[in-house]
């Protein structure tokens, strides 16, 4: 697997970068031909974890890498804030978990929406959320 | 400051979003809505999202506030229009709208809307208290 060296990003410091990041998000998906569905499921995912990082995260950025190999293109977008960090991540992954005023399905809910998640988050460092979606 | 318009229709309010909401924005709709119905006596609302290319769960749970607080306040809302590919995404992002009415388009909203409202008023006598 081998990125194609395009990479970008958004900066995610208002509730209008979440729109922005999520036009970014359809625009890469639209352009790599993804299907409909899968578009809009990366799209909503991004919409989640941008939120995040401008509530919880206190801003922060997201940046996006396309991915190919063989016989398939993906679409991997990071999450990243400098905020207080996830002090329980099983508690955070939970459904209906909130910590704000939300539904508690941002990041579980992400995670179901993407095909691959990762998570790095260390209290007083910041949360780095990582998913990829494979067309 | 941006705004979602409401327009009146006899006894309903249709309400069409065909911006991508930022979160202050379904903030404002609600809140809108919510004095709308109020000062219209409005029997029902139909809200159309078939611009919306995508529901995440904070739009999600606009549109339960929404049902949740007009039927508070004796109104019944139709959530119409949902594009196939959202509503797959919102049900596998975890939310169902429970409580949430649904039609496939506007026309078929709106004699939801008229049957609702007639059952309701030949259910009370004709009139409507309050």
């Amino acid at each position: 697997m081998a990125a194609t060296g395009q990479a970008s990003e958004v900066e995610l410091q208002t509730e209008q970068d979440v729109v922005r990041a999520r036009q970014a998000v359809r625009k890469l998906t639209q352009d790599l031909k993804f299907g409909l569905v899968d578009q809009t499921k990366l799209v909503t995912a991004a919409s989640e974890l941008a939120r995040n990082a401008v509530i919880h995260g206190g801003g922060g950025r997201m940046e996006w890498e396309v991915l190919s190999d063989k016989s398939r293109v993906g679409v991997r977008l990071h999450f990243i804030d400098q905020g207080p960090g996830i002090p329980d991540i099983q508690l955070a992954m939970t459904d209906g978990w909130t910590s704000g005023t939300g539904l508690g399905l941002g990041l579980s809910g992400a995670k179901r929406l993407s095909n691959e998640f990762e998570l790095d988050t260390q209290p007083g460092r910041g949360t780095r959320v990582s998913i990829t979606r494979w067309k | 400051m941006e705004r979602i318009p409401i327009l009146r229709i006899g006894e309903f309010l249709l309400v069409t979003i065909q911006v991508d909401m930022h979160d202050q924005l379904a903030m404002n709709l609600q809140d809108d809505l919510s004095s709308r119905i109020q000062t219209t006596g409005a029997r029902g609302v139909l809200l159309d999202i078939s611009g919306l290319d995508m529901v995440d769960s904070f739009m999600g749970r606009m549109i339960a506030n929404i049902s949740a607080l007009s039927r508070v306040l004796d109104a019944t809302t139709v959530v119409v229009g949902m594009q196939p590919a959202v509503a797959i995404t919102l049900v596998e992002l975890g939310m169902t709208l429970p409580g949430v009415r649904t039609a496939l388009n506007a026309e078929l909203g709106m004699q939801m809307l008229s049957s609702a409202v007639a059952s309701e008023e030949s259910a009370d006598g004709g009139h409507r208290t309050g």
